[in-house]
Formats: structure tokens, sequence, C-alpha cells
């Protein structure tokens, strides 16, 4: 194999597109959290890479885009809401943008779902299936790189890419490109724990009760990864009989919990530390296992 | 004769009586809101069979599902044999039904092994609720008082009705046997009940009378319980699935005032249609959201009707499942009690009462919002639809909740101070962190990618 070279990506804007008169095949809408947050920006970068990676010709709007109005919505606010979308559709309007991919399930949502009745419509993906659609095709042979063959990963469903979109499966087939040991939290798909993020959480304080959601749901994660049975019956409680089919119990210390959503990356990185966990068990996103795998990180 | 003219009487009251507090009930349904529905009639069609009829959500739990399974087919088959009751209670007949033949065999067998099976179940029902420890799902702060005794007192009802049809049946055996006539019909169950019958022929008559009224008359008692009762799910499920939503369950619900107000900021040649005008011509104002129940749509208030209290979506709550206040099937319960509170009551009418509920905070006021559902309840959503997905008849709590916390937003201005904080830096920032927008490509900066020897 060839000594690896690496060159440096200047993330095409669609303003300079647009002004040489060129067209996106997709645009990546990074979102807040992509572009703020330190830990998801990870993802986000990881996510271009397999872009630059694969050759598809994209474009972000930079500092032209702006909150899609979600946690406003949740939250309420409709009016802030409304105005937002309106911006935003103006904005992608004005680039006659068609195709818009995104990592992150609450703009995947609120685009694809609430901007048609506020005249905004595009084809809108969630970068899961996008990255299921370029292993299916072979663009992305997940080679090369890390080796994911054999350890322990569970997927946490996030709720506004599954029970809100019933996308469940892209994820899952992505993670099985990786050839590693996939278990299933009882809780999974239709029936999904939330991370407790949702619905505007994320810049609130919960509610008063016994125990946070993000740490029941790690809880779930981490006795998963580890097959503890017993932990899994004290969880889910008495009408549940037992836990199901768990593997045999084996103490996790490469496991791996991952998500496809910013704020579920939060929460569950916030439930491994509360557990001291973040030893042994790393959260990652989708984007970060496939470009760590197909070698293309530097 | 005489039975006839009693019978008939007895009837028309029970079904009249009945009619008397569906149209009730429906008054209060219609003092919803509109709501835009979409979706093919055949969609729906499709949906409430699969739903309605075939029970479909019911087995994401197969106990309770196997369960339910033996008393819904129980409730349609024997209903067949209260059909030819209502006939032979009118026209002076006994056991009309068997111009059917074998059918009637059939038709009697199964009816008394559905019969059995329902009071096992229903036995099991009861075991699942009066134990030392319940399932966790039928406890909590909105089941106590009248919802509690509901629930026990469905059961007890349908016990007794199938006594009734075993005693009936039995009896009418026994004479048959006494008499040395042939029984039309074939009855595996109530043949074991022949050894207990007496000898005496009035007091068989007696008995076997007795049974045929208490069970009609069970019945049309029965009927008109439902509207007071969480069991009136039985007739709502299937309109409730029907109007339900078709749209992914992501997608939640604009506001058409605000859309007009939007576009006009933006596009000041853009006609905001007239507001709707009410009987004098003045226009009707129309509150943001939800305070009370007339606010939220009429599918939100047939939604309460539907429920059967299961607790399903409240058992799924990952708000409630880690010990805060929300139940999305006490909001439902609560719309309920409130829209019978402040326009048509059923004949039994109990609502819940807060007052004094050490957490439950609410006010004199008496309103959806404050007087039976807290704000505390409502900021406690993570709007994950896992109570949507888990509600066996398709009820949507969410909606509701979005509704009530409308209200609270754009009304009151009351949202949680580190919300407030959320919109604001929305607004100047367009993130919902108080990040500078110019630093919004950051990102981007000193960012490599490995070229692949290939």
């Amino acid at each position: 194999m060839t000594p690896m070279e690496k060159r440096q990506v200047n993330v095409p804007l669609m303003a300079d597109l647009a002004a040489r008169g060129e067209a996106p095949e997709v645009l990546f809408w990074v979102g807040c959290a992509g572009a703020f947050d330190d830990r998801y920006k990870r993802v986000t970068r990881a996510f271009v890479r397999i872009l630059e990676h694969v050759g598809v010709k994209y474009a972000v709007l930079g500092m032209e885009e702006s909150c899609t109005g979600d946690p406003a919505k949740r939250a309420g606010n409709e009016f802030l809401f409304q105005m937002q979308a309106a911006t935003n559709i103006a904005t992608l309007d004005g680039y006659n943008i068609k195709k818009i991919v995104t990592a992150c399930p609450h703009c995947f949502n609120t685009i694809k779902n609430e901007y048609p009745a506020l005249g905004g419509n595009y084809e809108v993906i969630h970068h899961s299936t996008f990255l299921q659609q370029l292993i299916n095709e072979g663009r992305v042979k997940v080679q090369g790189g890390e080796s994911y063959k054999g350890r322990r990963i569970t997927f946490h469903d996030s709720c506004y890419l599954g029970r809100a979109n019933d996308i469940y499966e892209a994820p899952r087939e992505v993670l099985a490109a990786l050839d590693a040991d996939l278990v299933e939290m009882k809780r999974s798909k239709a029936n999904g724990l939330c991370c407790g993020a949702g619905g505007a959480q994320m810049w609130k304080e919960p509610e008063r009760g016994k125990k946070d959601i993000n740490v029941e749901r790690t809880e779930e994660a981490l006795a998963t990864l580890e097959g503890d049975a017993a932990a899994l019956d004290a969880l889910y409680g008495v009408e549940s009989g037992n836990a199901g089919a768990t593997p045999a119990p084996k103490k996790s210390d490469n496991g791996i919990i991952a998500v496809g959503c910013p704020f579920c990356m939060t929460m569950m990185s916030d439930g491994v530390k509360n557990k001291e966990r973040e030893g042994s068990v790393q959260v990652f996103d989708l984007a970060e296992l496939v470009a760590s795998a197909e070698g293309i990180n530097a | 004769m005489l039975q006839q003219i009693l019978f008939l009487l007895v009837a028309a009251l029970g079904i009249g009586l009945f009619v008397w507090q569906v149209r009730k009930i429906r008054a209060n349904i219609m003092q919803g809101k509109d709501r835009r529905m979409g979706g093919s009639v055949s969609e729906r069609i499709n949906k409430t069979l699969l739903v309605a009829f075939g029970q479909q959500k019911m087995f994401k739990r197969i106990t309770p599902a196997l369960l339910h399974m033996v008393v819904y087919v129980g409730f349609l088959v024997i209903n067949i044999e209260v059909i030819e009751i209502m006939i032979d209670g009118l026209a002076g007949s006994h056991r009309i039904l068997q111009v059917l033949g074998p059918g009637y065999d059939v038709l009697m067998a199964t009816n008394e092994v559905l019969g059995a099976l329902v009071i096992v179940a229903v036995a099991a029902f009861w075991w699942r609720r009066n134990r030392q420890q319940p399932v966790r799902r039928l406890t909590g702060v909105e089941l106590r008082a009248w919802p509690k005794l509901d629930a026990n007192i469905i059961l007890y009802i349908e016990v007794a009705l199938m006594l009734a049809l075993f005693t009936m049946n039995a009896a009418d055996l026994k004479l048959h046997q006494l008499e040395g006539r042939e029984m039309p019909g074939t009855f595996p169950v109530s043949a074991l009940l022949v050894g207990l019958m007496s000898d005496n022929v009035t007091a068989l008559h007696v008995l076997e009378r007795v049974g045929w009224w208490i069970h009609i008359v069970g019945i049309l008692a029965f009927l008109n319980y439902l509207p007071s009762s969480k069991h009136f799910h039985i007739i709502m499920a299937f309109p409730n699935v029907y109007y339900s939503r078709l749209v992914p369950q992501g997608q939640f619900s604009n506001v058409d005032s605000i859309t007009h107000e939007v576009k006009s900021m933006m596009d000041p040649s853009y006609q905001v249609p007239a507001p709707p005008v009410d009987a004098e011509g003045n226009p009707v104002i129309e509150r943001f959201g939800a305070k009370d129940v007339e606010d939220l749509a009429w599918t939100n208030l047939l939604n309460a009707y539907s429920c059967t209290e299961c607790g399903r979506c409240t058992s799924v709550c990952p708000a409630n499942i880690t010990g805060k206040l929300l139940s999305p099937r006490k909001i439902i319960m609560d719309t309920r009690d409130r829209m019978e509170e402040k326009f048509n009551s059923p004949l039994i009418f109990a609502p819940n009462n807060y007052q004094g509920e050490e957490r439950m905070q609410v006010s004199e006021e008496g309103t959806l919002v404050h007087g039976r559902v807290t704000p505390e309840e409502l900021w406690a959503c993570t709007t994950c639809n896992a109570c949507v997905e888990a509600c066996p008849v398709n009820i949507n709590p969410l909606d509701s909740i979005i509704e009530m916390r409308r209200y609270l937003v754009l009304e009151e201005t009351a949202a949680p101070q580190s919300l407030n904080v959320m919109f604001s830096n929305i607004e100047n920032n367009g993130a919902p962190w108080a990040f500078s927008p110019s630093d919004r490509f950051n990102w981007a900066d000193d960012l490599y990618v490995a070229e692949k020897g290939s």
C-alpha cells in the first residue's frame, strides 16, 4: 500500500458555486450542533471527508445557514419556528436547492416534513441513508482503516429518525458493513427509548424526578453491551419478565454506543461519563465510524 | 304477550337512553376546532381494519393482547346470541336462530367456549389490577377513585353477563331433558352445569327466564354505563383510528394564522385571508394553542373518549419512567373530565380531582391547563412519540401537549427561563446557543482528508 497522503479540504460554499453558475448534487445541511458543538463538529468533519473521498459534488451554506426552528417549534414557539422556516426556505429557494443531506435528525424531520406546508419542497435525506447508499453502491468500502471486526456496538435510535420517520434499517446496515458484533437494546427501533434531549429538553433542566433520562438509557446501553441480564431486568421492571435473548455476560472494555443525532451524542456521552465508563465505552456517530473504517481521517 | 310488551319497553328505554347520552358526547367532541384531515378514505379504512378490528398494535405486548383478544372475540360472537335474544324477546319466539340447523350447534358451542374463556380472561385481568403489586401501568395518580372502581366494575359486569348466559342455557337444557324434548344447539359448558339444576319444572322455567332477563337487561344497562366509562372504547376506538393522523409522526401541525402573519411580514403584498366571523359578524379571535378543551382539535377530544386507560403510553414515556410528573394517559383523561365538567356529562360523572394532591399544583380556575394539567407535566415531554406509537387505538397525546405548550409560550409567555434564552439565541444568532453567527463556518478550518493510494 502506498503511503497515505493528506489533502486540505476547502469546503465548497453554496454562494461560490452559485457565483460560478454551478449546482451541487446535494446540499449538506450542517445544522447548529454540527457547526458549533465541539463534539459534533468532529462528526461534520468526518462526513465532509466521506463526501470528499467519494467525490460527490456538494456544498454547504456556511454562514447563510440558520436554525431550522425545530427547538422553537417543539417548545411551542410556533411564531419563531415559522420565521426561521421562512428565512431558510428563502435561502434554499434562492439557490434553487433540490436535494439536502443532513446529519441531524431534527433538521431532517423539520425540513422534510414541516417545510413543505410553508412552501419549501426538497428531497431530504438523513446521513444514515446517504451512507447506506454509498456502501451499497460500493463507493465506500469501509476498509483500509480502523477495524471494528468483532467489537460490540449497540445502536441508539433517535426519536426523530426512528418513530418520527420510520428509519430503522439504514443506520443498522451501515453498522453491519463494519463487520462488528451488533447487539440490540430491548427498547430499540419503534420501541426505542428517547435519550432525553428531544422536544427542546436539550436547552433546559429536567423536571423533578428520580433519574435523568440519559442515565436510564445509558444504563440500558451498557448492560446490553455487556449482556448483564440482571441489570436489564432491573431496568425493564416486573411486566417484562426477562430481558430476552441477551448474549452471555462479557465485561466490555471497548464497547461502542453508536448514534446518528447530535443531541443523542451529547446525552449518551454525558450518560457514559455519569456512569464513569468513558475509559471503556465510546460514543460515536455513524459518519465517524465509517470515516475511520475507510481510513480517510487525517 | 306481557313479557313481549315489557321487553319492548325495556329495550326502547335502554336504547333511547343510550342514544341520548351519545348525542351529548358527540356535542362535546364537536366543541373542538376543525382539523385538516388529509389521506384517502381507503387508506383510513385499511388502518381501521388493521389497528381497530385487527388489534394490530395490541400485539406489542403478547399476554394482555391474548387476554384482550378472548374478551373481544367473545363480545363479537356472543352478540350474535344477543340478536337472537332480542328477536325472541320481541316475537315471543324461543331460540329463533335454530333455523340455522347445524350452524346453530356451532354458534352455541362457540359461544359457550368463548363465554368460559372470557371468565378466565377477566379473572386474569382482575389479578393484574388488584394484586399486591399490580402491573405498574395500571396504577398512577390518575387511576384512583372512579377510574379505579370503573375498571373493576367492567370486569364484574362481564362475569355477571356470562353467568346469566350459562344459567339460562343450563336451565333450558334441564327443562328439555325433563320434558324429554330435543334441545336445539350444542352447549358444552352448560351441559356440565345441568347436574346443578333443580328438578322442579316451575323453578327451572323461572330460572331460565331470570337468566334471560338478567342477560338482556344487563346488556342494556351496560350499554348505558359505557359513556361514563373507559369501556366506551369498544365503540369509540373505531372512529378514533379512522380519523387518526396519517402523516409521519414527526410532523407537527402548523398554526395557519401564524403562517399568514409571517408571510405578510416577508411579503407586504401578501393578502391575509379574512378571519372567520361569529353569528353577529364579529371576527373570531382565536387563541394560540390550547388553554382549555375547546381550543383543542375535535380529533384530540375524540381521543379522550377512546381511551381505555390501559397506560401503555405512560409506561413507555421516558419522562414518566424516570419519575417525572408527566403521564400521557393523565393528559387524555383530564381532557375528557374537563369536557364533561364544562359541557355535557354522561349519567355517571365523577371527574378526577387533584386538589390537595401534593405533587400536582393545580389552580382553582379549572381550565385544562393549570386547573388539571400543570405546566410541569407539559415541560417534561421530550416529544419522542413513544406514547403515540404505543397507543393501541392511535390516540395522540403529543398533539395535545404541543397545543398546550403553544398556549403557555404564545399567550402567557410562560416558558421556562432557559427556553426563553434559547428562543432569543435563535432570534439573534440563528442558533439555539449563544454563538456568534460569524463563527458558524469555523468547523471547516484546517480540515484534511487522507488520499488513499489506489
